[in-house]
């Protein structure tokens, strides 16, 4: 493990748990939590673990979609993905092209970047009769 | 072109429609109708495609296209309500009487026992703020962009500056971030964001796009195409600090700079609108100044949550159903509820007496600015009904409280909310 890594490093965390919207602080080193300040409760002091640890989103965007009667196709992540992965997904999506019918929850991309996680339709979307 | 009746009405097919469709033929309306302007059902939910909604209604964060298909498909299935897509409402009759446009079927006349107005809102636009400069294309609301982003497949930009840090403007940043643009910066003239923290966090903080609180733009260059906006400081007066001028260049300006609750028709009919929430003045049931039309969602006044969209829209569609068969209690009189100090705005502003025996109305309200440790109070003549401490209040998040009706005599004169600072509120 490199010097730097050992180093505690402090991460400005605000809470998204609930509207007080804490601001607090958290020091990490060597991936653990060290000290942690600012949050008034345990919900948030567990969120504000998890945000400088293993920081978590759910993605949410659009592929192509042919012969349907819109011409992009919403898609979510099934599970929230790892935050720093979020732009390679999203590079990875871009690329996809889909044909209607499709149905809400119908798989998009599974296990995309094996990741372990769907991206799932949300919508239904229904082809363009010819 | 026959004339067709209805027991209940509903102008718009979004949120507040179709909670108000099904919730009006489980009260009782035989036959439903939903007039809908755009091609399909759910209204503005179809491109807010982002995740977070439903968390009340449902206990689960649905995207937007997800919220809305719940209730579409129980539309579709419910044989007495039908669905009109493509069908522009032009007027509404005191009489009830509807008149539409549709490309498939011409005009459409059609009749009621009772109208819902679930017609929402639409955006502020650039001539609504007055700011300075030329008049050059890659201006656009950003709801508009939403639209084009997630269901057209246009990008209208690749350089984006945001004016609104609201929720609108928020997402927008994530959004255009994700398809490849860069978002220079969102520029907020109010010292705080209106947006859900969460918001600020993820779509700002997650891509290290920086917020401009208590700036403004003070003018938009480029002839053709927009060049590149200047940047100002304000102070707390909102006035522009001289010297503070920067100038950030961009190809796009999307505008976040709030919603008007769309009452073109309501205000045509002579309809009581409300100055602060710019919809009409409602009662517990939803129930207009005209006897027997009805409003929720958006039109009402401007929501944070979809689920209390549903919520309205339930009340509206249960209320107009009750009044088709004649069983909604009729009013023998009003009690005003009046916002006052540190509460902007309140609904719904009276509430018809006699009530039912245990009766419950749910107050929703918006603060006028954001306080920590405050207390709301409810008040008439005869005493209080409401005091509850608020760790936090925002304008950004609207306030929900119950109060029962069998504590309101029917000689108090009006109920009065006020949201005061701790030390001055006193308890």
């Amino acid at each position: 493990m490199s010097e730097l890594q050992r180093q505690p490093i402090t991460q400005r965390v605000s809470c998204i748990v609930c509207p007080m919207s804490c601001v607090g602080e958290v020091e990490i080193a060597e991936g653990q939590v060290v000290r942690m300040v600012g949050f008034s409760c345990e919900r948030g002091r567990a969120y504000a673990e998890s945000e400088v640890t293993a920081p978590k989103r759910v993605l949410t965007t659009t592929v192509k979609l042919n012969g349907g009667t819109l011409r992009l196709l919403p898609v979510v992540s099934r599970q929230p993905l790892p935050k720093d992965k979020i732009a390679a997904c999203v590079r990875c999506l871009a690329s996809v092209e889909v044909e209607a019918p499709v149905k809400e929850g119908d798989i998009i991309s599974g296990d995309l970047l094996g990741l372990g996680v769907d991206i799932v339709a949300s919508r239904d979307v229904e082809s363009v009769s010819r | 072109m026959n004339k067709q009746f209805f027991d209940v009405a509903i102008i718009g097919g979004g949120p507040a429609g179709l909670a108000a469709a099904l919730s009006a033929r489980k009260a009782g309306a035989k036959q439903v109708v939903i007039l809908e302007r755009d091609v399909e059902l759910g209204g503005i939910l179809q491109q807010c495609i982002h995740n977070g909604f439903g968390l009340h209604r449902f206990q689960e964060e649905l995207t937007g296209p997800g919220y809305a298909g719940r209730f579409v498909r129980m539309v579709r299935a419910d044989t007495g309500i039908t669905v009109y897509t493509e069908a522009m409402v032009l007027e509404v009759a005191k009489d009830k009487t509807i008149w539409a446009v549709s490309p498939t079927l011409g005009l459409i006349q059609l009749s009621a026992r009772a109208v819902i107005f679930a017609m929402g809102c639409r955006e502020r636009t650039r001539g609504a703020i007055r700011i300075p400069g030329y008049r050059p294309a890659g201006v656009f609301t950003a709801g508009a962009a939403q639209r084009m982003v997630n269901m057209e497949g246009f990008l209208p930009g690749k350089n984006i500056v945001i004016l609104g840090s609201g929720d609108i403007g928020l997402i927008m940043a994530r959004r255009m971030t994700l398809e490849g643009a860069k978002v220079q910066a969102v520029v907020e003239l109010m010292p705080f964001s209106n947006g859900l923290t969460r918001n600020v966090v993820q779509c700002l903080e997650d891509f290290a796009i920086p917020l401009h609180l208590s700036h403004t733009i003070t003018f938009v260059h480029g002839r053709e195409r927009v060049t590149g906006v200047s940047v100002a400081a304000v102070d707390a007066n909102r006035c522009i600090v001289p010297g503070s001028e920067f100038y950030l260049p961009c190809d796009c300006l999307l505008l976040s700079v709030g919603l008007i609750p769309e009452n073109e028709l309501s205000r045509a009919m002579d309809i009581c609108l409300d100055g602060l929430t710019n919809g009409p003045v409602v009662d517990q049931y939803r129930q207009t100044c005209v006897s027997g039309f009805f409003a929720a969602g958006n039109v009402v006044h401007v929501h944070d949550l979809v689920d209390f969209v549903s919520e309205e829209g339930d009340i509206a569609g249960r209320s107009a159903a009750l009044f088709a068969n004649g069983e909604l209690p009729l009013e023998k009189q009003y009690i005003n509820v009046k916002a006052e100090t540190g509460i902007r705005t309140v609904v719904p502003q009276r509430i018809s007496l006699p009530t039912a025996a245990g009766e419950k109305v749910r107050l929703f309200m918006r603060a006028q600015e954001p306080l920590t440790r405050s207390t709301l109070t409810i008040t008439t003549t005869a005493g209080k009904l409401v005091e509850r401490k608020l760790p936090v209040a925002k304008p950004g998040e609207m306030i929900v409280a119950d109060i029962s009706t069998e504590k309101i005599s029917p000689d108090s004169q009006e109920i009065i909310v006020t949201l005061l600072p701790q030390s001055l509120g006193g308890a």
